[in-house]
């Protein structure tokens, strides 16, 4: 037995002292990734794992970067912040990354950032919330669009609609909390008064009775803020109640599971934000994102076998943006790339056109957005 | 609209959705009548009712009556399954542990069902036509028709077995006295699995018929569930009637909260008038007193 236990620690010795000696020439640059690829945020945090896989074999099939292969080292946070912030220790200390894509969630990711600011590595986070990226942090980046580019892109295309009184109905998790706030900051900007505002549960199965309130108010139109499989059910309920007022969603449910949910009956005619990734064949030749978009779609479509998702778009986007710091830089330390991300001008990806500055750590304009009409089952974008 | 029809409307509304608590808390019944034990797993078999229906429908390609009949039977297994492999071998155990092993129970068949039909939300289509039927300004979905209709069958069908059959009077004196009831030449072991496979096939049936309206997922019997007991809780342990009225006013309470107050209040009003309720009358609105003999 003790000769035996003497076999293995000297082979673990030997390993110690050959895996350094074989790392320096081709070691690889290590990218960690933490997604909710289960728990109830796995709508975001499975497209993006899948992605990120996607690009570290596509990557690496190019020749990687500065000649080095490239290594996406994925961990699952299950939707918790706790587990995310363990994942990020073991990135950080174990894994030895150069930078961290994700998590999915605001709350994971608000949950890691003293942990990157300590270890002084960049994060390119693919959850949405408004204060990932204000105040600027030195080291925290973002790829969706904030909730307040959203708000600010309904309440343009209400305005011209000829829309001032409006009903607010917003889920009462994360996500719907914080556009609601960006709801009823900006709506005095848009000559809008909110006269009602209406919240439900993320778990709840009926709608009726806030619908039937907001029945009897004079809104004119009414925005729901929230995530599958709310925005779903308040689709069928208005349907059921007969309410014809504007429906206006956020880009929560900008997937097509949202249309499968609601029936393509009761989300005829909803309106909402969304990025130019779900409805790509609408998207003019000669635009930038065009090549980017058909591309992204076929290379998953093929390797995953399912439809393509906004949310994998957004660990597209920041896996493309951290590659593009390093070949910037011509270096893979984190602080050369967070240089490097922060120099980053004119980057088009998935989700729109990347500007970062010392100002500026989630880079995109309204212009990532375009309203969309949901007709006959399919999205159509408006003018 | 009218301030009447509002009302009117809360109230539909609240009544669907307050039967489907019923139907999860006749099944409580059931088992408890025959058990004494609480299944805490019974949110799950409502929440398997409407997903074994959903994938016979997607991936069976089944007709809609042979998906839902099909999903309801085959919940009626897994309840004897329940019985069989976790509740019988610890025949003789107290009343609370075997409680606690529902809750276990209960976490596996939420985790399996995660695991086998994802985590995603489905829907079922509606038994008949989609078209809401206007009543008096509210309007109102064929599918809670059918909601109505069958729990108040079941619920009819299950005082029909209670009461009036040897079968069902013989699972309430196993509930009553265990010993006495076996020296009476009752199968106790057969009784409580038969017990469990009504209560899962009353709990699955819930689950079909509400899954058109409010949607399905691998999670939704921790709500129901619970929604159910407090129904239960509400109307009196042990008595079918009492389940379904609490379930539907539990239901138009909490409509009526977030219609009247506030939507952010709704669950927090009906709980606390369900606490104030239990504060004054313990044994529930319909229970009777129970007397303890010594």
């Amino acid at each position: 037995m003790r000769s035996k236990a003497l076999a293995v620690m000297l082979a673990a010795l030997v390993m110690l002292a050959v895996l350094p000696a074989r790392g320096t020439a081709a070691e690889p640059i290590r990218i960690g990734a933490i997604f909710s690829v289960t728990g109830p945020a796995a709508f975001l945090g499975e497209p993006e794992r899948n992605t990120a896989k996607m690009l570290e074999e596509d990557l690496n099939k190019a020749g990687g970067l500065l000649g080095r292969k490239v290594e996406v080292v994925v961990y699952d946070d299950e939707t918790d912040a706790t587990k995310a912030v363990t994942a990020v220790d073991r990135l950080i200390k174990r894994d030895r990354v150069a930078a961290v894509v994700g998590p999915s969630t605001t709350g994971s990711t608000l949950a890691i950032i003293p942990k990157v600011e300590e270890a002084r590595i960049p994060l390119v986070s693919c959850a949405a919330a408004k204060r990932i990226g204000d105040p600027v942090k030195k080291w925290v980046f973002k790829t969706p669009q904030n909730d307040e580019l959203a708000v600010k892109k309904i309440y343009a295309y209400a305005q011209k609609a000829g829309v001032t009184k409006l009903a607010l109905v917003t889920a009462s998790d994360a996500f719907g909390a914080a556009g609601r706030e960006e709801l009823k900051a900006l709506a005095g900007q848009y000559g809008l008064s909110i006269v009602a505002d209406e919240v439900f549960g993320p778990k709840d199965t009926d709608m009726t009775a806030q619908l039937t309130k907001i029945k009897g108010t004079e809104a004119q139109a009414v925005i729901v803020w929230g995530t599958n499989p709310g925005p779903a059910v308040i689709a069928r309920n208005r349907v059921q109640l007969g309410i014809k007022t504007p429906l206006y969603m956020s880009h929560g449910v900008a997937s097509p599971k949202f249309i499968e949910l609601a029936g393509p009956e009761n989300a005829e005619g909803i309106l909402l934000p969304a990025g130019r990734l779900i409805a790509e064949e609408q998207v003019p030749a000669g635009h930038p994102q065009k090549k980017i978009l058909a591309a992204y779609i076929k290379d998953y479509e093929a390797r995953f076998k399912q439809p393509v998702s906004t949310f994998g778009g957004y660990a597209y986007d920041a896996i493309q943006l951290i590659a593009q710091a390093i070949r910037n830089t011509r270096s893979a330390e984190p602080t050369a790339i967070r240089d490097g991300l922060e120099r980053i001008r004119g980057f088009w990806a998935t989700t729109g056109e990347y500007n970062f500055s010392a100002e500026d750590h989630a880079g995109l304009t309204e212009e990532a957005f375009v309203m969309v009409r949901i007709t006959k089952g399919a999205w159509e974008i408006l003018k | 609209m009218s301030f009447v029809a509002q009302l009117l409307q809360y109230v539909i509304t609240g009544a669907t959705v307050g039967a489907t608590y019923g139907l999860a808390g006749l099944g409580f019944t059931v088992i408890f009548n025959a058990t004494e034990v609480i299944n805490f797993a019974q949110g799950e078999f409502v929440m398997l009712g409407g997903m074994l229906a959903v994938f016979a429908l997607r991936w069976g390609g089944l007709p809609l009556p042979v998906a839902v009949l099909g999903s309801v039977l085959l919940v009626s297994g897994v309840g004897v399954a329940v019985d069989r492999l976790t509740i019988r071998p610890l025949r003789g155990r107290s009343v609370i542990s075997l409680i606690i092993v529902t809750i276990g129970v209960s976490i596996l068949l939420r985790g399996g069902a995660m695991l086998v039909f994802g985590k995603d939300t489905f829907a079922l289509p509606p038994f008949s036509s989609g078209t809401p039927i206007a009543v008096g300004g509210a309007a109102m979905l064929p599918q809670s028709l059918w909601v109505g209709g069958v729990t108040l069958l079941t619920l009819l069908l299950m005082k029909l077995y209670f009461d009036r059959t040897l079968l069902g009077k013989a699972m309430l004196a196993c509930a009553c006295d265990r010993k006495a009831a076996a020296l009476m030449g009752i199968s106790v072991d057969g009784m409580v699995t038969l017990s469990f496979a009504l209560s899962a096939l009353v709990g699955a049936l819930g689950g079909v018929i509400l899954a058109p309206i409010t949607l399905t997922s691998y999670d939704v019997g921790i709500l129901l569930g619970l929604k159910g007991f407090a129904a239960c809780a509400l109307g009196g342990l042990g008595n079918p009637f009492g389940a379904v009225a609490g379930g539907v006013i539990l239901g138009v309470l909490e409509s009526l909260a977030a219609g009247l107050l506030s939507s952010g209040y709704k669950d927090a009003v009906a709980f606390v008038i369900l606490l104030l309720l239990l504060f004054l009358r313990p044994a529930g609105l319909f229970g009777g007193r129970r007397v303890e003999r010594v």
